[in-house]
């Protein structure tokens, strides 16, 4: 089953009419028919227009986004599923929202890098045009502020992990509580800065908001020495860092080493492209029985990108194991999950083939 | 090889020196044809697109909009002309409905889209049959073993003697008859035949199996009852009352005008389904097979038995539009997941691979074909009858 985005907060009089006007429009919803004239009435499922497309640097762009039904609301530094169409296809990617949650004209935002070999972000870079309309789905994720907030924050960010911390900053920005934060955020280039005029602005005008840029092309990495520096009481500090694996394991060692590793809250801005951190077995052979195609995997490879790569059109949604839009019933056959490394498999059970990977041969209903 | 085979085998009485040209070609070239066969569909696979996906969303749309023409028109259905108007879209909607976008979507030939809303495990369509049991009768059972005697339960639907090879019962002397009816009813007729009696009989579904599809099968026609034969009246009825010049007896024959029309459409699109369906392998060109004609088939084979087991019927882009393009059984059962509005496209090609393999290549215009399946269906209603003759390969026509 393909994914579908998430069910809008309607009330219960208006659901009820729906219902009774059911009967005239069975098999078809009354939505089907409302859809005719405006898709974001949907009370099935949560529908967005792209109202803008600003550009932040040469690969980043900000996509304002207009829910059809009022927000529900997000926790600074979650993401957002955001579901596309991008050549009659639809596709499914998390982003993180860097908005506010209250935002006066009710908009979300995602600021999503350029990927130059990726589907989605080329397209919602160049070509995709305001008035698009886009699925939403569930808001997830546990890189959030705790509540109440602590007195010191220390925010760390690289590149595009910016994004989850900018919705944090605007946030406090807008509570008033930008009392005593400080921000390192690191870039390869000066240019390269995502929101640089915005972050600039917030230093500028909130005294307790301390910005320290690092333009790693000519200053080098964020290394651990260099943070005590910028920053003595890191360690007393309720600290979120956001950027790529390598600087999340020095920082994460250092906090462990040093500090106590229960107050750095971490988060990586790209899903993996290694699916799990699970034990890997021996892989093995795959039966599509419904698409007629054999398969291997070396044990890397979940059943779903094997699959695709001998040329089966399988369905899928998330690839990271959240979804379920995936599932196919085991035929025969052990299977291991690729996030724990347990093997398991009961012949009709129900797997996600995006995060099992085969453990000798198995045939499944796809 | 084959040659030896049949040879070997006892011969068919009924058959009548009509031989398959399945037992004419090689495994060599049943691999190679195979292969031809998988790149056609590879191609357009790999090819499927935003073209695509316009076309099934402005199809999708193009029926809301005919069924909202026609319910607003049926309002006021006790005057004529509106009821001629109203009548004729929505028997217009509900055929589009039925072949182009439920037949073609419950297929899965739009699930590439990876669109929740136009998927085959998601949709169900405007008729008594619901989604899950159609799918498995259908899909399924029927695709994977078109025409093989004895499997097939497509052939004739299990009442009637469409073929020969089938023993004659005196039952089949009503055949005719109640053909008439099926013609008429026919969404009921696929309704109860999903349920699979044999299955039933033999206890390979269980009681509690039977009655949750029977249940299923309730809940989905009371839904269509209520919906044509309640629902629409009744509002009609209202607004007649409500209307300025409302009486009691202006209200009853409003109910009952929508009422009439609601039901002509629904048997209009029945037998519309039911003339397309029927032509596409039960005319005289068709192909029927023994189980073991096709023991141990290979995809190619099961190319070849597609193909002879399919017939086309010839006509124009409105034509195959409102067939939900079943006017190329052929091409629809070499590719049951392939979008429809693609089957146009690749029938050169097909026809190609037809000529260079010397394979038959059945087409005919729906009179001929259908009038073929009525003699039939009249002539096999009495004991005996034979395999009527079959085409030979397809040769292009001269230009």
């Amino acid at each position: 089953m393909a994914e579908r985005g998430a069910v809008p907060q309607v009330s219960d009089g208006r659901r009820r009419v729906l219902g009774l006007i059911r009967s005239f429009t069975s098999p078809l919803l009354p939505d089907d028919y409302l859809e005719l004239i405006n898709p974001l009435w949907s009370t099935r499922e949560l529908r967005g227009r792209i109202e803008r497309i600003e550009r932040e640097t040469s690969d980043a762009v900000s996509v304002l986004i207009k829910p059809g039904w009022e927000w529900a609301g997000h926790r600074p530094g979650q993401y957002l599923r955001l579901g596309i169409e991008v050549d009659g296809i639809h596709h499914w990617r998390a982003y993180s929202l860097t908005s506010d949650p209250r935002r006066s004209d009710g908009c979300i935002a995602i600021t999503p890098k350029l990927v130059e070999s990726g589907k989605v972000s080329p397209f919602l870079f160049s070509r995709v045009r305001p008035g698009a309309i886009v699925r939403l789905g569930g808001v997830e994720g546990t890189f959030v502020l705790p509540d109440p907030l602590p007195a010191r924050l220390l925010f760390i960010s690289a590149g595009s992990g910016i994004t989850p911390i900018m919705s944090m900053l605007r946030d406090l920005a807008a509570r008033g509580e930008l009392r005593d934060v400080v921000h390192i955020h690191c870039s390869r280039t000066a240019e390269g800065v995502i929101f640089a005029h915005e972050l600039a602005a917030l230093h500028a005008k909130h005294p307790g908001y301390r910005l320290e840029l690092r333009i790693t092309g000519e200053q080098g990495r964020l290394a651990p020495a260099v943070l005590e520096q910028q920053c003595s009481d890191w360690a007393e500090r309720e600290t979120f860092l956001c950027g790529p694996t390598g600087l999340l394991e020095s920082l994460g060692a250092h906090w462990r080493t040093k500090a106590d590793p229960s107050r750095l809250h971490v988060e990586h801005f790209q899903p993996d492209v290694r699916v799990g951190d699970g034990e890997r077995g021996a892989g093995g052979t795959i039966r599509f029985r419904k698409s007629a195609v054999e398969a291997s995997s070396d044990g890397e490879q979940p059943i779903l990108h094997a699959g695709e790569s001998a040329g089966a059109s399988l369905p899928f949604g998330c690839r990271m194991g959240i979804c379920h839009s995936c599932v196919g019933r085991l035929r025969s056959g052990q299977v291991r999950d690729l996030r724990t490394g347990r093997v398991h498999g009961q012949p009709g059970e129900l797997l996600r083939t995006c995060i099992n990977a085969p453990e000798g041969a198995v045939e499944i209903d796809l | 090889m084959s040659a030896t085979l049949t040879d070997d085998r006892p011969a068919d009485p009924i058959a009548d020196g009509i031989e398959s040209p399945l037992a004419r070609l090689t495994p060599e070239q049943l691999e190679e044809l195979g292969r031809e066969f998988d790149a056609i569909h590879q191609e357009v696979y790999a090819d499927l697109g935003e073209r695509d996906s316009r076309y099934i969303r402005s199809t999708i749309k193009l029926h809301r909009e005919l069924v909202l023409a026609a319910r607003a028109l049926l309002l006021g259905s006790s005057r004529k002309p509106l009821w001629l108007a109203g009548t004729a879209s929505l028997s217009l909607a509900k055929i589009l409905e039925n072949m182009e976008i439920g037949h073609n979507v419950m297929h899965g030939q739009w699930d590439w889209m990876n669109d929740p809303d136009i998927n085959s495990q998601s949709w169900d369509w405007d008729t008594a049959s619901p989604a899950d049991a159609w799918r498995h009768s259908h899909n399924y059972e029927h695709h994977t073993f078109t025409n093989i005697r004895g499997k097939d339960r497509d052939l004739g639907y299990e009442i009637m003697r469409i073929d020969p090879h089938q023993k004659w019962h005196p039952v089949y002397l009503l055949q005719p008859l109640y053909n008439l009816l099926l013609m008429g009813f026919f969404e009921w007729g696929v309704a109860v035949h999903d349920l699979d009696h044999g299955a039933i009989h033999s206890g390979e579904k269980t009681k509690v199996q039977v009655l949750e599809e029977l249940k299923a099968i309730g809940v989905k026609a009371r839904r269509q009852i209520v919906k044509d034969y309640i629902a629409f009246p009744a509002l009609a009825a209202f607004a007649a009352l409500a209307g300025k010049r409302g009486s009691l007896g202006s209200s009853r024959r409003a109910f009952r005008s929508t009422l009439t029309a609601n039901f002509t459409a629904n048997i209009v699109r029945n037998v519309w389904a039911y003339s397309i369906i029927f032509c596409g392998h039960f005319p005289d060109q068709t192909y029927t097979f023994s189980e073991e004609e096709v023991a141990d088939e290979t995809r190619g084979g099961f190319y070849v038995r597609q193909l002879l087991g399919s017939s086309n019927i010839d006509g124009g882009p409105l034509f195959h539009l409102l067939a939900g393009n079943l006017s190329f059984q052929v091409e629809h059962h070499l590719y049951p997941d392939m979008p429809s509005s693609r089957y146009a496209e690749i029938a050169p090609r097909v026809r190609d691979v037809c000529r260079r393999y010397g394979l038959p290549y059945n087409t005919g215009p729906l009179h001929k074909q259908l009038g073929t399946v009525h003699r039939t269906i009249l002539r096999l209603a009495f004991p005996g009858g034979k395999v009527r003759p079959k085409p030979g390969p397809y040769r292009p026509e001269p230009v």
